[in-house]
């Protein structure tokens, strides 16, 4: 205790006691630190979340609010989920272009791992549809599973989705300008999506009335549909007797009255007038 | 009228218009002018080599018909422009009979326009009624029957005639009955009608044959539903589902504005009859945020969040829509049948 107090005034007392304290907190710190892995998780996680709310304040903050909550330009984000930001911003409806009725697709202006962010952070606000992976969209690689998820698929379509996207999946008119777009061509990905989340004004179909299996297989009907070749003559649309009623009077009676006015023309008594 | 006529314009201003005894003269025929083939030997080949151009066009189509049918396979895709993939037996099929057919026809009209015969042959127009003393004589000879018949004096014989007219074409109003009994209550009740308090019927999703907790469905979901024990396999399944499917959405209760729609669902879960009430199309263009359901049909549009009013369209009535609520164990289930018929409506119907 001499010793101690003896040196009490030393120049070196300070930091003596400084490295001391260091050692203790270093101690004490690494005691009760979470473990070094889920860390590790836990900051990637945290920085993608940060990251997602820099571009969510500078694209999507101006409709729904600085922090998702939603203004009276656009709708809350808190428990939409990570699925309905990948399917609204991949497919390039968000962010909107225009307010109206219907937000068309259009060209994505952020990379995946944008997305992804973006994602994260709208995910963060509350719980909501997580997006899907790939095991989860693609339908089957082998052909005979395939050809029966086509099958299942397709009963399943006319019950759940033809009323509006059409047979063909060709899309078709709602109400006011809004309408059901076209199946042709969409991303897996983006089909289970929009199942799982209900876009603008399409109902959702989650996996309590519509199973993740049997949202595999519409997806698999319809990239059948999409691949299917035509016969022959011209597809119309795909839309049935408005455009084929359509072309008949206009194209098909057209030509008809063209050859009647070829038959007539240029004898004597047309000549007259 | 008259005062418009150049004469009395001429008398009321005092003014002097030139006048012709006919102001719209009779022009006659034109003049004959002969066709170019008619005065031009080389002309008339020329036409001839054409049409028969177009007649032996149509005779290499027809062969091409057959060659393309026996040579091209059935599965055979090829790409066309503006048609995009298409069979090609299909498109060799159907382009070279429409070129045998077309030419045949395009030959024979040039054939008659540039060198069958060009006289023209005026027809004059008479009246068309029958010259008097035909009609005279048909009149004379109309009343010659009556007066022999008796018609007019012996009146018994007239009405019952006339009554026996009368009565012939019920026999057709009685085979009327033959187009089938009539529908006597099928027409007000659906198979949701076995539902009782006691013994509930559980609402079935028709996606996977399972009954529904209310916890399934979510705000801004579709669903469609089918009562519990109607099997796909049953003989009669389309007949019944036509009649009972449900169109099951969730709407937040604040935003129902009917308060007898929102009583006969559960918790916001609202469960309407899927049939139309215009001519019976199912209908379930539902849209989630508007909250309206569109009949592809024609048009009629119900809001759903306001006891599936009629805002748009042809139906007459809104969508009937069941009571439901939970069993003991938590599913959805009615306790009973819709409160009026449900699809278009008939003669007998309630209201």
């Amino acid at each position: 205790m001499k010793k101690l107090s003896a040196r009490r005034r030393h120049p070196l007392a300070a930091v003596v006691v400084l490295l001391l304290a260091l050692a203790a907190t270093g101690g004490l710190y690494a005691a009760f630190a979470p473990a070094e892995k889920a860390q590790a998780d836990s900051s990637a996680q945290s920085l993608a979340i940060d990251e997602g709310k820099k571009l969510f304040a500078v694209g999507c903050s101006s409709c729904h609010g600085l922090n998702g909550q939603g203004t009276s330009d656009g709708p809350s984000l808190v428990g939409v989920g990570s699925a309905a930001v990948d399917f609204q911003v991949a497919t390039g409806r968000m962010p909107a272009q225009q307010p109206g009725a219907q937000v068309p697709s259009k060209k994505n202006i952020y990379s995946q791992a944008e997305i992804d962010q973006m994602a994260a952070f709208v995910a963060s606000l509350g719980p909501g549809p997580v997006a899907p992976n790939a095991k989860q969209y693609q339908p089957s690689d082998d052909p005979v599973t395939n050809a029966e998820q086509v099958a299942k698929g397709g009963e399943l379509f006319r019950t759940n989705c033809a009323q509006c996207h059409n047979f063909a999946g060709k899309g078709g008119a709602l109400t006011n300008g809004k309408y059901a777009p076209s199946l042709e061509g969409v991303d897996a990905k983006h089909i289970y999506e929009a199942m799982q989340t209900g876009p603008q004004n399409m109902p959702s179909f989650p996996d309590t009335t519509m199973p993740e299996e049997q949202k595999r297989e519409i997806v698999a009907f319809v990239r059948n549909a999409n691949d299917e070749p035509n016969p022959g003559g011209l597809a119309l649309g795909s839309l049935g007797p408005v455009t084929e009623g359509l072309f008949g009077w206009i194209f098909g009676l057209g030509t008809l009255i063209v050859i009647a006015i070829w038959v007539a023309a240029h004898t004597t008594k047309a000549k007259k007038s | 009228m008259s005062e418009n006529l150049p004469e009395a314009h001429a008398a009321s201003h005092g003014t002097d218009v030139a006048t012709h005894g006919e102001p719209f003269a009779d022009p006659g025929l034109p003049a004959h002018e002969p066709r170019r083939t008619d005065i031009d030997e080389r002309a008339a080949k020329r036409a001839e080599r054409q049409v028969s151009l177009l007649f032996v066009v149509s005779m290499l189509a027809t062969v091409g018909f057959i060659a393309s049918y026996a040579s091209i396979d059935a599965d055979k895709l090829v790409y066309i422009f503006p048609l995009g993939h298409v069979s090609a037996l299909n498109f060799a099929l159907g382009m070279t009979l429409g070129v045998a057919l077309f030419c045949i026809g395009a030959g024979a009209v040039h054939w008659a326009r540039t060198l069958m015969s060009d006289h023209e042959l005026p027809a004059e127009r008479h009246a068309i009624e029958a010259d008097d003393d035909v009609r005279n004589d048909v009149i004379e000879q109309f009343r010659t029957g009556a007066a022999e018949s008796g018609f007019g004096r012996r009146k018994m014989i007239r009405n019952t005639l006339i009554g026996s007219m009368a009565l012939v074409p019920l026999s057709g109003v009685v085979l009327l009955r033959d187009l089938g009994p009539l529908p006597e209550q099928k027409l007000a009740h659906t198979n949701w009608d076995e539902a009782t308090p006691a013994k509930p019927i559980k609402l079935v999703n028709m996606n996977t044959d399972q009954p529904m907790k209310p916890e399934d469905v979510v705000q801004g979901s579709l669903t469609f539903a089918k009562p519990e024990g109607l099997e796909e396999s049953a003989e009669d399944f389309q007949q019944r589902i036509a009649k009972d499917a449900l169109m099951i959405v969730r709407i937040a209760p604040a935003d129902l504005k009917d308060a007898k729609s929102a009583e006969l669902g559960f918790e916001g879960i609202l469960a309407y009859s899927k049939i139309c009430t215009h001519v019976g199309c199912p209908i379930s263009l539902y849209e989630q945020q508007t909250h309206h359901a569109l009949c592809p049909c024609h048009q009629s549009t119900f809001d759903l969040a306001d006891g599936a009013r009629v805002i748009f369209g042809p139906a007459g009535h809104p969508l009937p829509q069941l009571k439901i609520t939970t069993d003991e164990q938590g599913y959805l289930v009615a306790t009973g049948d819709f409160d009026e018929p449900v699809g278009p409506s008939y003669w007998e119907r309630p209201r």
